[in-house]
Parts: structure tokens; sequence; C-alpha cells
């Protein structure tokens, strides 16, 4: 069994309200630090083996289903 | 002159919709997401909601419902399809119509009567407009920013596939004030405000949106 990890961001030049949201909530918990922050979507993929055709199946996936690529970018990884 | 709705789970707006087509002189149909079959209709119209509870992305299972094939083939072969605001995204994930449709820039859900600008009176779902003319019907949603990279937004300018613009407030942070745009043969329209709930005068702010569907149902009576 192995896990293949889809992340799947806005583009950076896609406006991204829902991280805005987020930035701005931190000033008022008293966390000034931080610059920026963008949400994405993390997707957990179970499959029997991370082989090569099974990498380029899950790419197709991504790229279909899991994000829309006009606004968004997305990493395949197999999780260690 | 039959037009088909389609109802996906979550769909709202789709018996407005019918009843829309019906008051225009038109016999509504109601569609089912989970069939591959059209029913023989003249055209689709895609209604506003929140299809499959718009997880994932708005509009981004609907897309793969069974009825998307054969809506997506018949809107490739040029029957008039109307995507109104989720039935818009759909359009968009369908890659029937260029861009996406992202969350609103000021973060907060929208409803309001909204005034547009007919940019193309051209398509088959506005030529009983007059380009220019400004019409005011409801705007709802969570999820209504056009957006699109420049190149695309320069074509849809060029080309004239603008349909409708937003005038004096821009609601949601579309790029360019776009509210509604068009494929390049002018059959497949999609926008994110609602003509079905403009369509008489006791119910909402008037009766500007019964245009769409009386131009879908000339444009059908001229092809036949």
């Amino acid at each position: 069994m192995a896990r293949v990890i889809v992340d799947v961001m806005p583009k950076p030049e896609i406006l991204d309200p829902q991280g805005k949201a987020v930035h701005g909530a931190l000033p008022r918990l008293g966390f000034d630090g931080i610059t920026d922050v963008r949400q994405g979507k993390r997707f957990e993929l179970e499959v029997d083996e991370a082989d090569d055709a099974t990498l380029a199946e899950i790419r197709q996936i991504a790229e279909t289903l899991l994000s829309n690529p006009v606004i968004e970018d997305f990493t395949v990884r197999v999780d260690a | 002159m039959r037009i088909g709705v389609v109802t996906f789970p979550g769909s709202l707006d789709d018996v407005d919709a019918r009843r829309a087509v019906r008051l225009a002189g038109g016999e509504p149909v109601a569609l089912w997401h989970g069939d591959h079959d059209l029913q023989g209709v003249d055209a689709v119209i895609l209604p506003g909601g929140f299809s499959y509870g718009d997880y994932l992305r708005c509009g981004a299972i609907a897309r793969f419902a069974p009825v998307m094939t054969e809506v997506v083939e018949a809107a490739r072969g040029g029957m008039p399809v109307l995507g109104i605001c989720n039935g818009f995204q759909i359009l968009c994930e369908s890659h029937l119509l260029p861009g996406a449709l992202i969350r609103n820039d000021h973060r907060t859900f929208i409803c309001r009567d909204q005034v547009l600008r007919v940019e193309n009176a051209g398509t088959a779902w506005t030529s009983d407009y007059e380009t220019g003319q400004q019409i005011t019907i409801p705007l709802k949603n969570g999820e209504g920013g056009f957006v699109a990279d420049a190149e695309t937004l320069d074509r849809l300018e060029g080309e004239g596939r603008i349909v409708f613009r937003y005038v004096d407030v821009n609601p949601n942070g579309s790029a360019r004030d776009i509210a509604g745009i068009t494929n390049e043969r002018g059959n497949v329209v999609g926008l994110m405000p609602h003509p079905e709930h403009a369509i008489e005068d006791l119910c909402g702010p008037g009766t500007d949106g019964l245009g769409f569907f009386t131009s879908a149902l000339a444009a059908l009576a001229q092809a036949s």
C-alpha cells in the first residue's frame, strides 16, 4: 500500500479570498509576523503500488478533476 | 419549442427556470442529471444552485454528471445552452466557456438587483435585447468572480464574446466587470445574474429577464 499526496494551490496571480481572510484574522489573535497566507487543498489517494503508471494516472486525475488548471496548480508526490 | 432544464442534486432555480420558459411561450422539459437523455429538447438551461454541494469546486462534479455528456455534445453541435450562476460555473468547468469563477473578492455572499449592460445582442439568448441596453435582474452568489488570463480576456473582448457587463458596481471582483460571456458560435451563454427571477412584475425587479427566453425561442423558430 502507498499513499500519494496531491496538493492543489491557487495560481499566484489568482486572488485567494480565503487565504486573505485567514491572514486578516491572525493579527486579531496576536500573531503579527505572518506576511501572507495562501489556502489550498490536500488530497490523499491510497493505492496498492505507487509505480510510474499509477502516478501518471494520478497526474491525470489531478489535472481533470482535483484541480482546475485555469486557476490552480498542483503537485503529486508519494508519501514517504 | 421545447427547452430542457437540468436538475442536479443541489439545484435551486430549476423550477423558476422552467416557469420562465413557460411564461416566454415555450414548453419546459425537466431533465435529470443522472440520465444520458436530453428527451429531444431544442435547447438546454443549466440552472442556479449548489450542484453536488459545490464540493471540490463549484460545478466541478456536475461537469461529470451523465447528462453533461449529451449537453456538451449538443452544445458543440450548435444547440442553444444557457448557464445561469451555478450553470455558468458548470459551463466553465466543462470547457464550453473559457475562464473560471472564484470566491467574491469581498468574501461575502451577495444578493442584489443588479444593473447589466448588454454588450452583445447577437447570441441565441440575447437577440431580443439591443446592444448597449441596460437591464436589471437579481444577482446572488458567493463565488461569482470571473477570472481568466489576460490573453483570454483580450480574445473575449476582441471577438465580442463578453455578453454582459456589470454597471455601477462590480459586485464580485470579476475581471473587466464581466457578468456573462459566450462561445465562438454564440449558442452557449453563461452569466452569474439570474434572468429567471425577473420575468413577472409581481416578484423581483421587473421583467427584464424574460428576453433571454424569448430570444432563444425566436432563434429556434428561425432555425426550424
